[in-house]
């Protein structure tokens, strides 16, 4: 069984939103039809968006940090959003387990966002049906592309790499071995919805220097060095 | 939540057309075991059509909440998972059975087709009253289920939605026969406003618990498990989006707290005691336009009801949209 999904590493994201566009771009210009952006030069633009960059300030000012938070449909193993569909549009992929819409059965109720609690469906209001992250089905698939590009367009977009994808199920791919060891974790355990995709925690690098450290304990040539100090240049300060 | 006007609209005229069409069989039954004198087939008739119009225009509410209405019969697909299916199932059966049970009166098909015993003869009114009401109940659980079903949403994951529901559809439609009665200047009109004042306190018995059940509720998500970062000041900066977008349409109903406790105090007025006490006057005065102005009233509150009950549920999606930036 294959379940392709996302790796987020939230350590090196930097929250430049070219996921949010690069998705935007390649879904709205595909065979499935226009993303809808209503007054997208005015006061209120909102429209239809299958990724999207959030921020979070964790803390409390001085000691605060920033999380850019990149989110989309986590293409749950479990996903609350299929059986409530009422026409069946919704469903999960048997053969790669990518959960998707049937855009011209989907009755736009919006039943399945209510059965989301991570809000990843978002209503088209000019199509007037459910859309969400395909994990661009339609390039994934595209045998006539190479297979470089064959991957989504918001990993291809990432500046940093901060978005790895493949078979979460495989537990030698690039994904399973980065959640393995670098503590992946899926979002909102408590549903048990079993999100597919995962997140990498933040990680600081720390580097503690104990005073003894800055000197060389056992320099041999302090212990030959009968000469009296008195402030001038010593032995231990001659760059070799 | 967003509360719907489709849907709530949809919601309670259901529940007053099941509980109507409930009604009459209910008359029909006692006066079958003689506890009731008989009536012509034309008040049951009228009856069931008057429920069977509310069905209809309660079926029609719900369209306007769909994006591709003309898509609609697609919704009968998934009934092995899904209520919402389920219920687009029992709706048009509930129809064609009340449908058919007002015909039979009309056409006076009181026959006896065989009978149980000495004084039982089964005629088609009583079988179909039979199956229209184990839809009717199938109707009741499967639109309360809709929404008791959705764990997410924790304020509705209880039995008690299902218990107001049904308790609150059958109260407004007794209430709607009580009236019709008191209309028609017929007898029974006592005999369904008792009715109705038994089933409105059992629904102010379980609707102030589920009201107290969820004053309670502890809900399981937080923005800590939403972004899965263990620390105990997280406070969002920015949503990704300036101008709204369909999460912060659907999911918030941008009333002040104020707002929401005033319809929920207005609700529990107008549903429980200010029916129960109009026909109670019309019992004593015997008025005809009381229990009327008691079913127009219970029928306001309960779109107050099942507003506050939208707007009281919170979607933990929402701690995705907290701020804008």
């Amino acid at each position: 069984m294959t379940q392709l999904a996302l790796v987020i590493d939230l350590n090196v994201c930097v929250g430049c939103h070219a996921c949010v566009t690069s998705c935007k771009e390649w879904n709205t210009s595909g065979w499935a039809g226009t993303m809808v952006d209503q007054n997208p030069y005015d006061g209120s633009p909102t429209g239809t968006f299958f990724n999207r960059v959030q921020t979070f300030e964790v803390g409390v000012f001085p000691n605060t940090e920033t999380v850019h938070f990149p989110k989309s449909c986590l293409h749950c193993e479990e996903p609350p959003c299929v059986p409530v569909c009422p026409t069946g549009a919704s469903h999960k992929r048997a053969d790669n387990g990518i959960v998707l819409v049937d855009y011209d059965k989907c009755i736009g109720c919006k039943y399945c966002a209510w059965a989301c609690p991570y809000g990843a469906r978002e209503l088209d209001e000019q199509q007037k049906v459910m859309k969400k992250c395909t994990l661009c089905i339609d390039r994934i698939t595209d045998a006539t592309l190479s297979e470089r590009d064959r991957q989504p367009a918001c990993v291809l977009a990432c500046p940093t790499s901060a978005r790895l994808y493949g078979d979460v199920h495989d537990p030698d791919s690039e994904v399973s071995v980065a959640i393995r060891e670098r503590g992946g974790y899926q979002l909102m355990p408590e549903w048990g919805t079993k999100p597919a995709n995962h997140y990498l925690p933040r990680q600081k690098n720390r580097m503690y220097i104990s005073p003894d450290e800055l000197t060389r304990v056992d320099n041999p040539l302090r212990k030959e060095d009968l000469t009296t100090y008195t402030g001038e240049e010593t032995l231990d300060d001659v760059a070799w | 939540m967003h509360p719907a006007f489709s849907v709530i609209f949809l919601t309670t005229l259901l529940g007053a057309g099941q509980g109507l069409f409930l009604a009459m069989f209910t008359g029909q039954l006692y006066a079958i075991a003689r506890f009731l004198p008989v009536q012509e087939d034309q008040f049951y008739a009228i009856g069931s059509l008057v429920a069977l119009w509310l069905l209809v225009v309660g079926l029609g509410a719900s369209f306007f909440h769909l994006g591709r209405p003309e898509r609609a019969w697609r919704s009968a697909a998934m009934w092995r998972t899904s209520w919402l299916s389920r219920e687009v199932i029992i709706l048009p059966i509930l129809m064609a059975l009340v449908f058919a049970y007002s015909v039979a009166h009309l056409m006076h098909w009181t026959q006896p087709w065989f009978r149980i015993g000495e004084v039982l003869g089964v005629d088609a009114t009583l079988l179909l009253g039979l199956l229209g009401t184990i839809a009717s109940f199938a109707l009741f659980v499967s639109t309360a289920m809709i929404y008791a079903s959705v764990k997410f949403l924790q304020e509705w994951h209880s039995t008690f939605t299902v218990a107001n529901f049904t308790l609150l559809g059958l109260a407004s439609g007794f209430m709607l026969a009580a009236a019709y009665s008191a209309y028609l200047g017929n007898p029974l009109v006592s005999f369904f406003g008792t009715w109705a004042v038994v089933l409105t306190l059992g629904a102010l018995v379980s609707r102030v618990a589920h009201l107290r059940r969820n004053a309670r509720l502890k809900h399981k998500s937080t923005v800590q498990t939403a972004i899965g970062v263990r620390h105990t000041a997280v406070v969002q900066k920015a949503q990704g989006a300036m101008g709204g977008s369909f999460n912060t349409r659907e999911f918030f109903h941008g009333r002040s707290p104020e707002t929401v406790r005033l319809v929920r105090n207005l609700f529990l007025i107008l549903v429980f005691p200010m029916p129960i006490l109009l026909i109670s006057g019309a019992y004593l005065i015997e008025s005809t336009t009381l229990p009327i102005l008691a079913f127009v009233i219970q029928y306001i509150g309960l779109l107050a009801e099942r507003w506050y009950f939208f707007a009281e549920a919170k979607h933990p999606q929402n701690l995705y949209y907290q701020s804008i930036s």
